[in-house]
């Protein structure tokens, strides 16, 4: 129904697509013009995995990526223990087979993860998740 | 007491930066302002052409900095707008780096100490030509066209801008509002959400701009041209003025009821 309404009245839609786009784009080159912000972010991050498991350090990989609609933080941390009693950070002496957690957290409305924080090198109006539109939104300011 | 100093600038090229410049500037010394514009682009000087004053330039920018000459003497003065007009031209035969930031600074104070406003036609790029003309600023009007390359280099725009910490507001140029209508080009209420920026103006795509800039005259001084209350919003709202936004560009009813479905 909703489909058909969309079709019917918005047969090309090019504006919903540059939109999108945009969105995306300029996600990451906000990410490319805060490169300081980005190591904090890594460093803060692998403290907080850390406290669980014992990671290698020197072999953590965290990439970002724009996958199709969103843009996704990629990280691939090779576990080297276990603390058996959980909890307990880097202390976890029982050494195992490195295993590997894959973490990924996407922006947008398809990841049910956690959003990254990312930069925003200044005051946003709104946060950029794009299908919820706001139904309270004001009309359309034109002049 | 020191006049406004106005950065016009976009990122990308040919967005309509001096043609706003131009008009707005012409408005709002019709509503009886001293304004100064100043066409930052040197070596591709264009203001004076847009206005037609390309005959009368005797000095120009690089010449004040070097101080070869006052800024008085360099201001060409438009005698269509009681002399309320004037402009001081680029160097058409200089490089960008034939002036620096402080010059370019101090110019645009000195031209603030006899203006209300000053406007600044910042060249394209975010090289050493922007730089000199935002120096002196302390507001930026930011144009851009409903495209999104233009948006793009609009927002990196915005980010260097918002380090000088000044207040920025956005002109929406050349807007084709059928096409907005058909879902065929951004709106306008887009443009404004991805660039986090507050609207100060939208000007149609029309045919009468390029007219008027063939002829070198100001849309301000052709009472029939249906353009002119549309500069005269902008200046409006640059005095303070609230003035409300036309509502000719968004997707009319059907648009908005599809945007309450999809949100769900
Ligand atoms: N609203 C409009 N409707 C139609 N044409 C327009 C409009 N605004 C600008 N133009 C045309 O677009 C062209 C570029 O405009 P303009 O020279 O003002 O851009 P600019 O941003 O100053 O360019 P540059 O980056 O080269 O300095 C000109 O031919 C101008 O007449
Ligand atoms: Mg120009």
């Amino acid at each position: 129904m909703i489909e058909f309404f969309r079709k019917l009245f918005a047969p090309t839609n090019s504006s919903q697509t540059a939109k999108e786009r945009l969105r995306l784009v300029l996600m990451t080159d906000h990410l490319s013009l805060a490169p300081d912000m980005i190591e904090q972010m890594k460093r803060d991050f692998i403290d907080v995995i850390a406290k669980y498991v014992e990671v290698d350090r020197d072999k953590i990989e965290i990439n970002f990526e724009q996958q199709d609609k969103a843009l996704a933080m990629l990280a691939n941390v090779p576990i080297l223990a276990v603390n058996r009693n959980g909890g307990g950070g880097d202390g976890g002496k029982k050494r195992e087979e490195p295993a590997t957690v894959e973490a990924a957290a996407a922006t947008g409305s398809t990841g049910s993860t956690a959003t990254p924080a990312l930069p925003r090198r200044r005051r946003r109006k709104k946060s950029a998740p794009p299908a919820v539109a706001p139904s309270n939104a004001s009309p359309a300011p034109a002049g | 007491m020191s006049g406004r100093r106005i950065v016009v600038t976009s990122g990308k090229g040919g967005v309509g930066k001096t043609t706003t410049t131009a008009n707005l500037g012409a408005t709002l010394a019709k509503r009886g302002h001293r304004v100064i514009l100043i066409d930052a682009d040197i070596g591709l000087r264009n203001l004076d052409l847009v206005l037609g004053l390309e005959k009368r330039i005797v000095f120009d920018v690089v010449e004040v900095a070097e101080g070869r000459c006052q800024l008085r003497q360099a201001l060409i003065k438009d005698k269509r707008f009681g002399d309320l007009l004037s402009i001081l031209p680029a160097a058409q035969t200089r490089d960008k780096d034939a002036i620096t930031e402080e010059q370019f600074a101090n110019i645009v104070k000195q031209a603030a100490e006899i203006a209300d406003y000053v406007f600044i036609d910042c060249p394209a790029g975010i090289e050493a030509g922007f730089r000199n003309a935002i120096a002196g600023a302390d507001e930026a009007i930011v144009v851009t066209t409903p495209e999104v390359s233009a948006i793009r280099d609009a927002d990196r725009v915005i980010g260097k801008v918002a380090e000088k910490n000044i207040p920025i507001r956005l002109i929406v140029n050349r807007l084709r509002p059928e096409m907005v209508r058909t879902g065929d080009m951004l709106s306008v209420e887009d443009v404004c959400e991805i660039l986090s920026a507050e609207l100060i103006g939208v000007v149609p795509d029309d045919e009468e701009v390029i007219d008027t800039t063939n002829r070198g005259e100001p849309i301000a001084l052709d009472e029939a041209n249906k353009l002119r209350v549309v500069y005269e919003k902008i200046a409006r709202r640059l005095e303070g003025e609230l003035v409300p936004f036309t509502n000719f560009d968004n997707q009319g009813f059907f648009g908005r009821l599809l945007g309450v479905l999809k949100a769900g």
